[in-house]
Parts: structure tokens; C-alpha cells; sequence
């Protein structure tokens, strides 16, 4: 079955993105298809390359990104950061920050900006989307 | 229809919401704090109902996490997260109450 994920909250505060990864991670191991994780309003700092937790901690980001490299049949986990969530929170992907000006991006490589249309289209695409929020 | 509840009713009134929208099909699985009110010393007739007919779940790992796992309520089914998958594939749409 194919199955799509949204993240409304960020790592380490809330246990949303936690949650979002077992429930993620048991879909995979069952065989069914994770269409997209789709990371929205304080989520997008799930997507930070700049994460440095305590060395005995859990590392959410590169949990996540590991996710996407590896998935059920072997295609990719799509990890999708809002665009205008992420910007306002001053996440930004290489094009995203030459596009503004700015000297520096922090977007993990694993994931990658793009628009709420792509939520849209993943509930449209998937026969489940679940929401992990606060 | 998959009913998600993450809030403990202590802080929110999400379970209630839920409660008082579900129709007769619906099912509600408790994960994060809102399987604090999975424990048996926190009174909802309504949860013990629905649980009474087999239609209260809550997630065995965040049970164990909050220290409630020798209090759960009776009738309340305990699924670990490939049980939670496999009641979004069953039950259809799932909402989350956040």
C-alpha cells in the first residue's frame, strides 16, 4: 500500500518526528510503498545538516536522511521540506538561498525543498497519509 | 476510520473531541501522551465503552515510556508500531487529532 507522512513538528521538542519515524520505518519493514514524507511549518527543521545532538542522543536529521536513501523495493523516500515554511524559518536548499542572497544554505542533501503542492498530490497519489503533529 | 489521539486529556480536549464526533465504525488509537488516558485510573466512560467494544488501541512503546504499562485500562488493545501500521492499511482514512 502506498503511504504518505506529514510532519508538523520539528526534532528534539515534540515527539512527533519521532513518532513519524517508527511509524515509517514498521511501513517499510511490512513492505508497503512511503510515497513521501512531507515536512510542514516547524517540521522543515527536520531537514537541518546543521543537527549536532550529544554524541549519545538519537541523530533525527540523519535518521531521516539514512530513510531516504534506502526504502521498501529500493526506490527513495521522498523527504519533501515546504518551500515558504522553510524559508520563513531561514531553512534554505543551495538554489534556494543564491535565489536570496544569502552566503550559506543548511538543507540536508537527503531531503529537498519544494511546494505544499507536493502534499497535495501525495494524498491525491498515496492510499494513506498520516499526520504527526503537536 | 482510523481516529489518531496524541494529547493526554489532562492537557487537551482533543480525546473528548474525538469521542463526541466518532461515528459507530470508527476506532481510536492512543500514541504519545494521549495513552495516559489508556490507565485505569483515568475515568472515561465513553473510552471504556468504545473499549468494550474492541475499539480502543493504544501504542504499546509509549505505554512502556511513560511507566502505565501494569495499569492499562481493560478491554484497551496494545499494538506495537507494525500494529499501528496495520490499522491505517485497515481502517482507511486516518485523522490525527493535533
Amino acid at each position: 500500500m502506498k503511504i504518505s507522512i506529514q510532519i508538523n513538528e520539528g526534532p528534539y521538542q515534540h515527539q512527533a518526528s519521532d513518532s513519524a519515524y517508527q511509524f515509517t520505518k514498521a511501513a517499510i519493514a511490512k513492505g508497503h510503498e512511503i510515497f513521501r514524507v512531507f515536512f510542514y511549518h516547524d517540521g522543515v527543521d527536520n531537514a537541518s545538516r546543521f543537527t549536532v545532538p550529544p554524541q549519545d542522543d538519537r541523530h533525527i536529521v540523519n535518521k531521516w536522511a539514512e530513510l531516504g536513501i534506502k526504502n521498501a523495493d529500493g526506490s527513495d523516500v521522498e523527504l519533501v521540506v515546504c518551500v515558504a515554511a522553510a524559508l520563513r524559518r531561514g531553512m534554505l536548499d543551495e538554489s534556494e538561498a543564491s535565489k536570496n542572497g544569502i552566503d550559506g544554505n543548511n538543507i540536508h542533501p537527503a531531503f529537498r525543498i519544494s511546494g505544499l503542492g507536493q502534499l497535495i498530490e501525495a494524498g491525491i497519489q498515496s492510499d494513506r497519509l498520516v499526520v504527526f503533529g503537536d | 476510520m482510523l481516529h489518531i489521539v496524541n494529547k493526554s486529556s489532562f492537557e487537551r480536549n482533543s480525546l473528548k473531541s474525538c469521542l463526541n464526533t466518532i461515528d459507530d465504525t470508527s476506532i481510536i488509537l492512543l500514541i504519545e501522551d494521549g495513552v495516559i488516558s489508556a490507565a485505569n485510573n483515568v475515568n472515561s466512560y465513553m473510552l471504556a465503552d468504545l473499549a468494550a467494544d474492541s475499539r480502543v488501541f493504544a501504542l504499546q512503546e509509549d505505554i512502556d515510556a511513560r511507566g502505565i504499562s501494569s495499569k492499562v485500562a481493560d478491554n484497551i488493545k496494545l499494538v506495537d508500531y507494525a500494529g499501528f501500521v496495520d490499522l491505517v492499511v485497515e481502517q482507511g482514512t486516518a485523522v490525527s487529532w493535533v
